[in-house]
């Protein structure tokens, strides 16, 4: 294109650029607005987009009627817990397989990727019957369980590219030195790996955050993270706008800032490599 | 001195994983393939018995099923084809340099973090209510009949959904795989004098076939199990209008309790996902080759 054309079509680019950024973030930005309305407020027509009496009443009621903030720990028990287990599951496995592989090694990696595609729906039964049968309905630990399998494929993939990419001759060197095994994991493969580790983590933590048919399926009052609780909004009952609009915001915003900042790893993640 | 010792490790350091996830495939599925031969239900105890093909015969020739299975088409073929073309032009406009670049990203492909729950809640009652909301309020201003989305175009409304949260994993990818384009050749064609559209023909798009192909297959995957969405906002209602594959077996387990019916329809949904996954998988390997 003609370089001299530049300026005008960055000015165009920036309008059509922000017009369409504003349009795709609007139902968010949304609901953080109507969060802090009256009840009144929120279903007004036309409706107040600035201009009203801004009140953090709907955090206080949302919190005091509903204990929210068990929820809240729920949702960050069962990601975290599942990720961390996760973790420690894959990392051993992905360090082999990026580093003594066999003729195998790409046998198994496949499979794992093939069991993250089966439909939750297809074992929705036999776990559910399974959970109530170990009195593990509507508890987190029967939770962090489901999410740890859910996610473990995720996690191997994602650690097996980074592990992928530490060059293979460190570890040798670190070998001919006479490095054993355990030295050669903490003092040469750990303070490279950590940055993968970290990325892998973020994403796990944002997908079991989220994650939407278990949380539902397999918990009531007790265990339910923030999924089912925003999900109990539904009800005819939950036609208080600024009050899901408060829950909401404080079940996104932790997980949105967690997600801009994981944004460079989760095309990787999320495409287990095919897209880089 | 590294081969057998390190292969012995090696092993131990990947059973933990690879047996787990054996036993998490393999358990429930042995399972839901066993009691889709038998007539189970939790309501009427002590009645379970061997019936055959019995349950996949009602399960594949229930009307229900075909109205799940075209809805479970439509949606899936409906939100692809609005996040493929949707993402093709986002990130083309995002490929541009312009003032904010980093900012409009972030702002775009925040709808991909939302839980959703909160999506579909947040867009059934605060955009899409018929008398309240915001949808409406345009429509009017406009001087035109507001739409009640849920009740006139109830499967439209859940794909807009569903696609408003899958457009900004196209985007991402997409975006991604056209700033790997090589600048030379862009320059080399532009050198030739090709224009923008047949730059973008026989140059960009090409060279988006295989992200196209990824975000088509994953987003497939994940679109055969929409749940929660249709669970908050529809119920699969009005009537099945909304109901998807996922959504009837949901139904017939945990709402009806027929355990052997629904692990027939939850088999049936396994192979659906495999023809899908069947494909992904021999993409993904050959990539893993290079």
């Amino acid at each position: 294109m003609a370089r001299s054309t530049t300026t005008r079509s960055k000015i165009i680019f920036t309008v059509i650029g922000w017009t369409i950024g504003f349009l795709i973030f609007f139902p968010i930005l949304w609901t953080f607005l109507t969060s802090f309305k009256s009840e009144g407020t929120a279903i007004a027509t036309p409706p107040q987009f600035l201009f009203f009496d801004w009140t953090l009443e709907n955090y206080h009621e949302v919190q005091s009627r509903s204990d929210y903030f068990k929820h809240f720990t729920n949702s960050v028990v069962i990601s975290v817990g599942s990720t961390l287990i996760g973790l420690a599951l894959a990392i051993p496995a992905a360090w082999a397989m990026a580093f003594s592989p066999t003729k195998r090694t790409k046998d198994i990696l496949m499979w794992m990727l093939s069991t993250k595609m089966m439909p939750a729906v297809g074992v929705l039964v036999p776990l559910y019957l399974i959970f109530r049968d170990w009195g593990l309905l509507d508890t987190r630990l029967g939770l962090v369980a489901v999410l740890t399998m859910i996610n473990l494929p995720i996690i191997v993939w994602m650690l097996y590219t980074y592990f992928k990419e530490i060059p293979g001759e460190i570890l040798e060197a670190a070998r001919m030195d006479g490095a054993s095994l355990m030295k050669e994991i903490v003092y040469v493969l750990t303070p490279m790996a950590v940055p993968g580790i970290a990325s892998t983590m973020l994403l796990n933590i944002i997908l079991a955050w989220n994650e939407a048919f278990w949380t539902l399926n397999l918990t009531a009052a007790n265990a339910a993270p923030l999924t089912a609780f925003i999900a109990s909004y539904s009800s005819p009952e939950g036609l208080f706008w600024a009050k899901l609009s408060a829950a909401s915001t404080m079940a996104i915003a932790p997980i949105l800032i967690m997600g801009w900042f994981s944004q460079k790893q989760l095309v990787r993640g999320l495409t287990f490599g095919a897209v880089k | 001195m590294a081969t057998l010792q390190t292969r012995a490790t090696a092993r131990i350091m990947m059973s933990p994983a690879v047996i787990l996830l054996f036993l998490w495939m393999i358990v429930p599925l042995v399972m839901t393939l066993y009691f889709s031969f038998l007539r189970y239900n939790l309501l009427m105890p002590g009645t379970e018995e061997y019936i055959g093909f019995l349950n996949y015969q009602y399960f594949l020739t229930d009307p229900a099923f075909f109205t799940a299975l075209a809805n479970t088409l439509i949606l899936v073929g409906g939100t692809l084809l609005i996040t493929v073309i949707g993402g093709i032009l986002l990130a083309l406009v995002l490929d541009q340099p312009f003032f904010g670049q980093g900012i409009v990203r972030l702002l775009v492909i925040a709808p991909f973090f939302v839980m959703p729950t909160v999506s579909a809640l947040v867009w059934k009652n605060m955009l899409m209510h018929p008398v309240n909301g915001l949808f409406a309020w345009i429509a009017r201003s406009f001087g035109l009949q507001p739409i009640d989305w849920f009740a006139q175009v109830p499967l439209f409304s859940i794909i807009l959904i569903v696609a408003w949260q899958w457009l900004p994993f196209a985007t991402l990818i997409l975006l991604t795989a056209l700033q790997s384009l090589d600048g030379e050749q862009k320059e080399a064609a532009e050198m030739d004098g090709a224009g923008a559209i047949s730059r973008f023909i026989y140059l960009v798009l090409p060279h988006l076939s295989r992200a196209i192909t990824v975000v088509i297959l994953i987003q497939t995957i994940f679109l055969l199990s929409v749940f929660a969405e249709i669970l908050v906002t529809t119920n699969g209602g009005p009537g099945i209008q909304t109901t998807n594959i996922t959504y009837l077996i949901y139904m017939q387990a945990l709402l009806q309790f027929d355990v052997g019916g629904a692990s027939a329809g939850g088999i049936v949904a396994v192979v659906l996902a495999n023809i899908v996954a069947f494909f992904l998988i021999r993409l993904i390997g050959k990539n893993l080759e290079r």
